[in-house]
């Protein structure tokens, strides 16, 4: 009899007990969307962004070094007033972008932003940097495998890193 | 709370152009306070863009994207009418998503 009465009960409980489990699965979806996308994508490239100078963070995002090419346009200001607000652009006519990155040469850390230009995305991006001071903003565009750079040198009257 | 997220998605009948800007100070840990004591870094690391569940478009950001992210950009696929699905989070392990409709 004992065993008759506590195999429904236990098997109440492990059922309980599954309901919970699945439960705190679906919260943990519904709360953290994010970093379940970025672990399916890319990994945020945290080594890149902590190199200094932008060759090193060139290498650290891609493995490899970039030769210039006038089929990459970068759009920067010659003189920006505000350097905490500097706008940048860049567009290619280079077939198959994978993706694309900007790197301002003086700043703390050279590498700024990184987009990953999946299938069906026009490999054009435009965005707002910071620049501690006047010095060279360099576009990177990954083509088949290629990394292709644009670069130009803005001058910043103000410095974004002031406080 | 109001979203963060603040987002237009166009589209002419083939290419959608999204422009997305995202309140936060993006601070890089490098300036001080009027007390002099330093910030700490607080700063979105990645923003994506989702349509129809395929990400159309990632970022990966540091502290040197300017104070309240600005950021451009097009892609091919989506109809007026459809969902965009946008979604940021910063070095703190914050986060905030909101969805858009493609005008």
């Amino acid at each position: 009899m004992t065993t008759d009465d506590s195999l429904p009960l236990s098997r109440r409980l492990v059922l309980k007990g599954a309901g919970a489990v699945a439960l705190i699965g679906l919260c943990n979806l519904a709360l953290l969307p994010m970093p379940a996308i970025a672990a399916a994508n890319d990994k945020y490239p945290e080594n890149a962004f902590k190199q200094k100078s932008d060759a090193d963070a060139i290498k650290a995002l891609y493995g490899r070094t970039a030769e210039a090419s006038d089929k990459v346009k970068l759009d920067a200001p010659e003189i920006a007033e505000n350097g905490s607000v500097v706008p940048v652009s860049v567009t290619t006519t280079l077939a198959s972008v994978t993706s694309i990155s900007f790197f301002v040469s003086e700043n703390p850390n050279a590498l700024a932003a990184s987009y990953v230009i999946p299938e069906g995305t026009l490999p054009h991006v435009a965005n707002r940097l910071k620049m501690a001071k006047t010095c060279n903003v360099i576009a990177i565009v990954e083509s088949e495998g290629k990394l292709f750079s644009a670069t130009k040198e803005v001058k910043v009257t103000v410095g974004g890193c002031g406080g | 709370m109001a979203s963060t997220i603040r987002v237009r998605a166009i589209s002419n009948g083939e290419v959608t152009e999204v422009q997305a800007l995202i309140q936060h100070p993006m601070d890089t840990g490098l300036v001080k306070d009027a007390k002099g004591d330093l910030i700490p870094a607080h700063f979105i690391q990645q923003l994506t863009f989702e349509h129809n569940g395929r990400t159309v478009f990632l970022a990966d950001w540091g502290p040197a994207v300017a104070r309240d992210p600005y950021v451009k950009f097009s892609f091919k696929g989506a109809a007026k009418g459809d969902d965009l699905k946008i979604a940021w989070v910063d070095n703190t392990g914050a986060t905030d998503t909101m969805m858009a409709k493609i005008q």
